[in-house]
């Protein structure tokens, strides 16, 4: 038996997790280097995975598989192909960067007992995320997957009510929420709440799916289900398949999130740290877009193809309301949050354009989107950390007295915008092309959504850090070195996979194949080899 | 006309003694009960004849010894294939020895001997003149705020009572899961049930709230044996019979040998129908189910907590095993009818549950309403009238007892100066105060709210399924929509516990003996087991799914 690879990608971080959380109260450090080694260990994991992961080979690679609950049909089955490859290896590398943005987010307020251990548990919480998120993009036993997507809830929803912005937490909660610090501790257990009902509810709907699901297949396996079907064995009623369909959808429309079920996400972007809101909406809620793709395709082609209509109306919707929303934001956390949903409504769209190059652009676009939301919305969080506020009218020419921070945002800035040779611009024009091939006036009408997003994120800068100095940013210190190493690998991955984005599509491309010939789909056109 | 003619009118000769037929008892393989009603009986012994201050001892010692020696006898019996391939009806008919009976008395004995560390935790409540105490009343039969009541605790009195009255419940419990007819099964719930409404008034502290919880706890319980009672002269009066085997041939109209009485009865379907739900009634009440809940919360907040936690749990298990017998052995020929009363009753009993468990302000009270809710979910699990039914049900109740009993032992560790600090304001903050017992509690809440590696989701799982493939797929729905909405009061605890400011006054976390740590220990370690590798007890509950007739 080989080296059980996929988990101990996984499990890693789990160990680690404890390990962390075990730390005693008084080596908050300690805990801190542990949860930073590990995560840069379940990097090197992930690099392994992707060194030993073939593009040619089979569709599911590096398998493992064990009985678990065979009573449930349940069994423990892992398996990657390049989709999850790729996006295993952006968790991995977004964790560590994510840890040291977070550095002092949670360290112990002096008024704290002794026995509370804030620091331990926010970076235990972290890694117990990526462990399940890893895992779950791993998963090809649908009850594996399922557990996965609702236990990471739990730390998710620690890790958004229980760390809230720590600097000058008065004057920022005074000036965001017109409160005192007991307001800015409301908003943030509401933000909280509303995350974890929203994201409950829509795994529950789904539960009732994936037991329909047993009921009409018998077991769990995705590789079984899918050949079944593929094979005439397994039938499903036209109704069954929408309902069932509907019902995972549902689940994954809400962690996307899509419109109308985004409203979650602003709320908690808004209310968390940085580093939590890029660990929502660039790792966790990629588990859902992924999943659109390998379960919502995957098990119910058909049905998937039914709903498209419906699908791009809102993933459309998603685009134009989300880019409009941003620009009317005066908090530059919420800004993020709505440009998300625009990009979100992107990723939806090049799944459900049902073409090569859409369904590629959309996998690239998960990585992309994670990697330039990142660097703006951490560079956007050290700016908040150092003034205090997340109101984009208490900034003003920051560039003029921290060049290197102004510097940074701006790249963030244009990656989020797609501008030409910075990686979005890659996943963007492919999915845009993608949906134009089927769909040509759904494409049009997404275009708007790049002038819109030209237009929130210039205005941002142009207001935060042009103009005239305002007196309290006078102050402002530039990037410290600690900062500087969490912006630097970002930058230098959106400059590398906007150059030469091969390595990505090389591995993407068979796998959005495979996912093509589940739905039974051809490329409407003569086919065109996707992002050469 | 001589006197002995005279007499003859109205008596015969007795039949010669030698020829009444002894009864023949199985007395192994109904050892766990026999050495539970021992014990309890022992145990009344040691309150007459044990100097005052080794009693406690001497029940503890009795009592745990007692459970685990019935647990082991359990065990011996099922691995001695009782549950399986030696199946079959002992004691003259009365009792049934198989799969489902031995799983759910493994369940309450195990669950009861958790709950009985609680009784005897006595570091809780602070000393009252220099003696330890538990959490029972002084003496019972005192007046509360009377001098009486003052002298017994000054004299450091403890009511030692608790551990045969629940040895005898838990007697009752045993027999009632495995009682195949009539007339055991409702001796079985007198015997169960009495004790409890004595247990339920005996707190030490807001003592006129117990006792008040114990009368209405008695009032409806009574109602409801009248209930049952009359169900089953009805249905005696419909097959001539209270055995189980009887009846069910009867209503299949599978019966061999009709007598003329029998034959004028078992037409009359009125006599069925009304004893049938009548009794439904009476099971319906003691598992909590909606429109029979209304003593749950009354009685969850005011009985002492270790025994709302014993009652939770093992009344729980014995009221199913025994609904579950009597839907699957006796009246399964009559599914077309109770199954659609059994539907309603489901989602009135899920939804009412969790809807009004949001409104709720105490902790014992949010628990009772969500005992409520868990109730309708393994409901669904019963009307699926298929062995997958049966076993999903027995791994539920297996998996929500610890649960339980784990939940409210935690509630009686978190105190300030009135005893437990029950209200929701109070536990503001606790997270930050005491991180190992909130983060403790909240692994209890997440399984109650059904979240994937808790027992709580495997249980769901396994009941829901269960319905689906019964063909009950509106049930499923239900149940997830109530799933979503319990998980809002669920949160909303631990919202409290952890992002809430701690109050200057709030609660202080007892350190509890070993005693009570281990009854949480167990029921966290229970809670985690079954949700993440619940196979071999899915296994189990699946080979002991399989009734007796």
């Amino acid at each position: 038996m080989s080296f059980p690879l996929l988990t101990a990608t996984a499990a890693l971080p789990a160990l680690g997790a404890i390990a962390t959380a075990a730390v005693p109260a008084g080596r908050r450090t300690a805990a801190k280097w542990l949860a930073l080694l590990v995560s840069l260990g379940t990097l090197v994991l992930a690099a392994v995975i992707a060194v030993r992961f073939e593009p040619g080979g089979d569709r599911y690679q590096l398998t493992e598989s064990h009985a678990w609950i065979a009573d449930f049909g349940v069994r423990y089955e892992l398996g990657v192909d390049g989709i999850a490859v790729a996006l295993i290896a952006l968790t991995a590398v977004l964790i560590p960067v994510i840890i040291l943005a977070g550095w002092h987010d949670a360290d112990p307020l002096e008024t704290d007992s002794q026995r509370w251990r804030p620091t331990q548990g926010f970076f235990a919480l972290i890694l117990s995320v990526e462990a399940m998120v890893i895992l779950s993009f791993e998963a090809t036993d649908v009850f594996l997957f399922y557990i996965l997507f609702e236990a990471m809830l739990i730390p998710m929803y620690f890790l958004i009510g229980g760390f809230g912005d720590r600097a000058a937490p008065a004057r920022q909660g005074a000036a965001a929420t017109g409160g005192g610090e007991e307001n800015a501790a409301a908003q943030r257990s509401y933000a909280a709440v509303k995350f974890l009902l929203y994201n409950l509810a829509g795994g529950l709907i789904m539960l009732a799916a994936v037991i329909g699901l047993y009921v009409v297949a018998g077991n769990f396996s995705l590789t079984e289900i899918a050949e079944a079907r593929a094979n005439g064995t397994l039938e499903m009623a036209t109704n069954t398949e929408r309902l069932l369909f509907l019902g995972f959808f549902f689940a994954f429309a809400v962690k996307a999130p899509l419109w109308p079920l985004h409203t979650w996400l602003p709320n908690a972007m808004g209310e968390s740290t940085a580093p939590v809101a890029v660990l929502i909406t660039a790792v966790v809620d990629k588990v859902g877009t992924f999943a659109m793709l390998r379960f919502c395709l995957g098990l119910f082609p058909e049905a998937s193809e039914w709903a498209t209509p419906v699908i791009l109306a809102l993933a459309l919707i998603s685009i134009v309301y989300g880019a409009l929303l941003a620009v009317g934001q005066r908090d530059i956390k919420r800004l993020i949050a709505y440009a998300s949903i625009s990009h979100f409504g992107f990723i939806i769209m090049g799944i459900f354009a049902m073409t090569t190059q859409g369904q590629a652009g959309a996998t690239l676009y998960m990585v992309n989107h994670g990697i330039s939301t990142a660097a703006l919305m951490l560079v956007a969080g050290f700016l908040i950390s150092r003034r205090g506020s997340r109101l984009i009218a208490d900034y003003g020419g920051v560039q003029k007295v921290a060049p290197i921070l102004a510097g940074t945002f701006l790249i963030g800035g244009l990656a989020t915008l797609s501008l030409p040779g910075l990686a979005p611009f890659v996943s963007e024009f492919l999915v845009l092309v993608g949906t134009f091939a089927r769909y040509p006036v759904v494409g049009v009408i997404a275009t708007l959504g790049i002038v819109l997003a030209a237009l929130y994120t210039l205005v941002l800068y142009q207001r935060t850090m042009t103009g005239p100095v305002k007196e309290e940013v006078r102050t402002l210190p530039d990037l410290r070195l600690r900062e500087l190493v969490v912006v630097t690998p970002l930058i230098a991955l959106l400059i590398f996979l906007g150059v030469y984005p091969k390595p990505l599509t090389d591995i993407v491309n068979p796998a959005v194949e495979h996912t093509m010939s589940d739905v039974q789909k051809k490329d409407p056109q003569p086919e065109v080899e996707a992002a050469k | 006309m001589s006197t002995t003619a005279v007499h003859s009118l109205w008596t015969t000769a007795a039949e010669p003694l030698d020829k009444i037929p002894a009864p023949h008892i199985e007395y192994a393989q109904l050892a766990p009960t026999l050495i539970v009603v021992g014990a309890a009986i022992l145990g009344v012994l040691v309150e007459a004849f044990v100097p005052r201050k080794s009693r406690h001892y001497t029940q503890v010692f009795l009592a745990v010894v007692a459970l685990t020696a019935a647990f082991a006898a359990v065990v011996g019996l099922a691995v001695g294939g009782y549950g399986t391939t030696k199946a079959h009806i002992a004691a003259m008919g009365a009792i049934a020895v198989d799969g489902p009976a031995l799983f759910l008395q493994g369940t309450i004995l195990l669950a009861s001997l958790v709950a009985v560390f609680t009784f005897a935790e006595r570091r809780l409540d602070p000393a009252a003149h220099g003696k330890r105490v538990d959490s029972f009343a002084a003496q019972a039969a005192s007046v509360p705020g009377s001098d009486s009541e003052k002298a017994a605790v000054k004299a450091g009195f403890t009511t030692t009572e608790v551990f045969p009255l629940a040895l005898f419940a838990v007697a009752g419990m045993l027999v009632f899961p495995a009682a195949n007819d009539l007339l055991t099964l409702f001796i079985a719930l007198e015997v169960f049930s009495l004790p409890l409404y004595l247990l339920c008034a005996l707190a030490r502290r807001k003592r006129l709230m117990s006792q008040e919880a114990a009368v209405k706890y008695f009032l409806l319980g009574a109602f409801s044996s009248a209930f049952l009672l009359f169900g089953i002269a009805l249905l005696y009066g419909y097959a001539g019979s209270v055995s189980y085997a009887r009846i069910a041939d009867v209503v299949d109209g599978t019966v061999q040998t009709i007598d003329p009485a029998l034959a004028g009865t078992m037409g009359n379907d009125a006599l069925l129908l009304i004893g049938g739900a009548l009794i439904l009634t009476g099971m319906l009440f003691k598992v909590g189910a909606v429109p029979f809940h209304m003593w749950t919360p009354d009685v969850y907040q005011g009985a002492p907590t270790p025994i709302t936690g014993f009652m939770a749990a093992a009344t729980k298990v014995a009221a199913f095993g025994a609904l579950l017998r009597l839907l699957y052995v006796v009246l399964p020929g009559l599914r077309w009818d109770w199954r659609p009363v059994m539907w309603a009753i489901a989602i009135v009993t899920m939804l009412g549950g969790a809807i009004v468990a949001i409104t709720q302000t105490d902790i014992k009270r949010l628990l009772a309403y969500s005992s409520i809710a868990h109730a309708g979910f393994i409901l669904a699990g019963v009307i699926a009238v298929t062995p997958d039914g049966v076993s999903s049900v027995l791994f539920y109740l297996l998996a929500y007892s610890f649960v339980t009993i784990g939940a409210f032992a935690v509630v009686t560790l978190v105190r300030d100066a009135g005893g437990e600090a029950t209200h929701l304001s109070k536990w503001a903050g606790l997270g930050r105060r005491s991180p190992l017992v909130a983060a403790v509690f909240a692994v209890f809440l997440l399984a109650f709210a059904g979240i994937p590696l808790t027992s709580g989701f495997s249980g769901k799982f396994a009941v829901f399924r269960a319905a689906a493939e019964g063909g009950a797929g509106a049930l499923v729905v239900v149940g997830v929509i109530s799933s979503a909405i319990a998980a809002f009061f669920y949160i909303r605890v631990i919202v409290l516990m952890f992002f809430s400011e701690p109050k200057p006054e709030g609660p202080t976390v007892a350190v509890p003996s070993p005693l009570t740590t281990t009854t949480i220990a167990v029921g966290v370690a229970v809670t985690l087991v079954l949700g993440v590798a619940p196979q071999y007890f899915l296994d189990l509950a699946g080979q002991a799914s399989v009734f007796v007739r």
